[in-house]
């Protein structure tokens, strides 16, 4: 057992270090720099850039075809108006939340990561950590840049909006926040349902298939459910239209937040339990 | 390493059966079973990746998800595919390393002992099975644990792969790691290991050093063929061996050839066949994990020493 090409490597261990003798423990910090690696290092995360051109474009094609007012909806003549390309931005944002978490289930992946960081929830917190401090970035980001690319394409038609306009900033800002809150209501659903097709489905089916349902039912106690829905309350943070029996902007805000908070609540608990 | 009473139940179906054994330092301990017997689900409790339904695993004195310094404690090889294929071997190893703290310069010396130096930019995606299993072998001992615990390991590895992952573990036992490791591969594991356990069903079959189970397994009968069989049969079993009898002939156990054929001569029996056989290593392992295979019922008891009949079909040793 001891031809000298292979057993050489082995004398490059040395002696086994007893645990703690280096300082390799688990620590918050350290998972997250391993998470922001991991993100970084994952081919779906243009999903970002994506969104980000989405939002863009759509700031000015609406932009561009609502310089003349007339016959134009409410929603589109608002300080929101040129945001509306959220809403196929959040089902790149939503999938890329999916996949940070599906992604680690459906290579195997997870099984390095969970032998790595036994206790898991540190990689659970790591994940949202660093998906909301990259996305939030550049969703806001993206916001900010369709509303002024929108406002130039106005300027010279209609009256445009400045950031300091009671609440334009909040719409703006919102925007960006909504799309992220998303984005990690993806996430959740990754660990709860952990498959990619099947998280994909249950997330398009909460933000686009569940408010549309509650159409069927117009006229009803239904119209008011669906405010009280992620997509319904964050959409009332984020616009600047407000119809009677949607929720006010901050309770809206603080509705959404409850949902994602309640879907990791749920991942959590799951995630502690389950066989990995 | 110690697994107390470990127990693992699917539904109905029940993976590990109230399995109480030790890995020591200093040692390869082979986890032998046959495909289905519960190995990977061991060990994957071993690791945490898994919670036992009933019992504890205890490494390095603590449950898996109790240490401070995860990958200094306990390194784990189980499914080769435990990676993401569009990352390179480096970032892979990188994004496992920076959990803990620990440096690029350990990420390129576990590179360069696997093998992958050369490689360690590549897409793991386009990796061979036996890359893949070298790239998890270096996730394994990123951590320089005290434990390693290791999947069917020679799992896609070439010949010159098997004889590289020999030498490493043994070295690596060598220098006082504890070193447990599954197959499924008899003949590997009589190379490999200094201590094996058995299991079958998710039952312990055997806990024994491997000098031992050898020494059990080679099992020597004499086939005899004569012209009054049962009179010599009574003599033999009156010299205190086994007797198998079939037709014109019996297989001895426990009594050698000179012996038999002295007795036969002492009764004035004629001796047609008097042929001393030994059972193989693969032959004894698979009369003693048989039963947990399936519950057939055939000639065979499960002892070792009744697979001597079967010595015949060379197996894959």
């Amino acid at each position: 057992m001891s031809e000298t090409t292979t057993t050489a490597g082995t004398g490059q261990l040395t002696q086994p270090t007893p645990a703690g003798r280096v300082d390799w423990h688990v620590t918050l910090p350290r998972v997250v720099a391993s998470e922001w690696a991991k993100l970084w290092s994952l081919r779906s995360t243009p999903l970002v850039m994506a969104a980000m051109l989405a939002m863009a474009a759509f700031g000015a094609i609406i932009g561009h075809n609502t310089r003349h007012p007339a016959g134009l909806a409410p929603e589109d003549l608002v300080a929101s108006g040129p945001l509306q390309g959220y809403y196929l931005g959040q089902l790149l944002i939503g999938s890329l939340g999916v996949l940070v978490v599906s992604g680690e289930y459906s290579t195997g992946m997870v099984r390095a990561t969970f032998a790595a960081v036994p206790r898991r929830l540190p990689v659970l917190l790591a994940k949202v950590i660093v998906f909301t401090a990259v996305v939030a970035c550049a969703m806001v980001a993206a916001s900010v840049a369709a509303f002024f690319i929108a406002q130039a394409f106005l300027s010279g038609y209609r009256p445009t909006y400045a950031l300091s306009e009671p609440d334009v900033l909040r719409v703006v800002v919102g925007t960006g926040v909504y799309l992220t809150l998303i984005g990690l209501l993806g996430g959740a659903i990754g660990w709860i349902v952990r498959s990619t097709p099947g998280a994909l489905v249950t997330l398009f089916a909460v933000i686009l298939v569940l408010p549309v349902l509650l159409l069927l039912f117009h006229g009803t106690r239904a119209d008011h459910a669906s405010a009280w829905l992620p997509t319904g309350a964050g959409a009332a943070f984020s616009t600047s239209l407000h119809t009677p029996g949607e929720l006010a902007p901050w309770t809206g805000l603080a509705v959404m937040v409850t949902w994602v908070a309640a879907a990791y609540a749920v991942a959590a608990f799951l995630l502690r339990r389950r066989d990995a | 390493m110690d697994a107390s009473s470990l127990t693992k139940r699917y539904g109905a179906k029940l993976a590990v059966d109230d399995l109480t054994f030790s890995a020591r330092p200093g040692i390869v301990t082979g986890f032998l079973g046959p495909n289905g017997a519960g190995k990977s689900t061991t060990m994957r409790m071993m690791v945490g990746l898994d919670r036992p339904t009933d019992g504890t695993v205890r490494v390095n004195g603590r449950a898996p998800h109790a240490h401070a310094a995860p990958l200094n404690e306990v390194g784990a090889l189980l499914e080769a595919r435990s990676l993401h294929p569009g990352r390179s071997a480096r970032s892979h190893l990188r994004s496992l390393a920076l959990t803990s703290g620990i440096g690029r310069s350990r990420v390129d010396q576990v590179l360069e002992l696997v093998g992958l130096a050369d490689v360690a930019d590549k897409r793991v995606g386009s990796f061979s099975l036996g890359m893949g299993q070298r790239l998890g072998v270096a996730a394994a001992l990123l951590g320089d644990p005290a434990t390693l615990v290791l999947d069917e390991p020679i799992n896609g590895l070439d010949l010159d792969g098997i004889r590289w992952i020999r030498s490493l573990l043994r070295g690596l036992a060598a220098e006082g790691r504890t070193v447990f490791l599954s197959s499924h591969l008899m003949g590997e594991m009589a190379i490999t290991a200094d201590h094996v356990i058995v299991v079958g069903k998710g039952r312990l079959l055997r806990d024994q050093p491997m000098a031992d189970f050898l020494q059990e397994a080679r099992v020597e009968t004499v086939r005899v063929r004569a012209s009054s069989i049962g009179q010599l049969a009574r003599l033999v079993e009156g010299a205190g061996a086994a007797v198998e009898l079939g037709g014109d002939a019996m297989i001895v156990e426990g009594l050698s050839s000179d012996h038999i054929g002295t007795l036969a001569a002492g009764a004035q029996i004629t001796i047609f066949e008097l042929s001393p056989q030994s059972a193989s290593l693969e032959d004894a392992y698979l009369a003693l994990t048989r039963e947990s295979v399936d519950f057939r019922a055939d000639d065979h008891d499960g002892r070792l020493g009744h697979a001597a009949d079967m010595s015949s079909d060379e197996g894959a040793a």
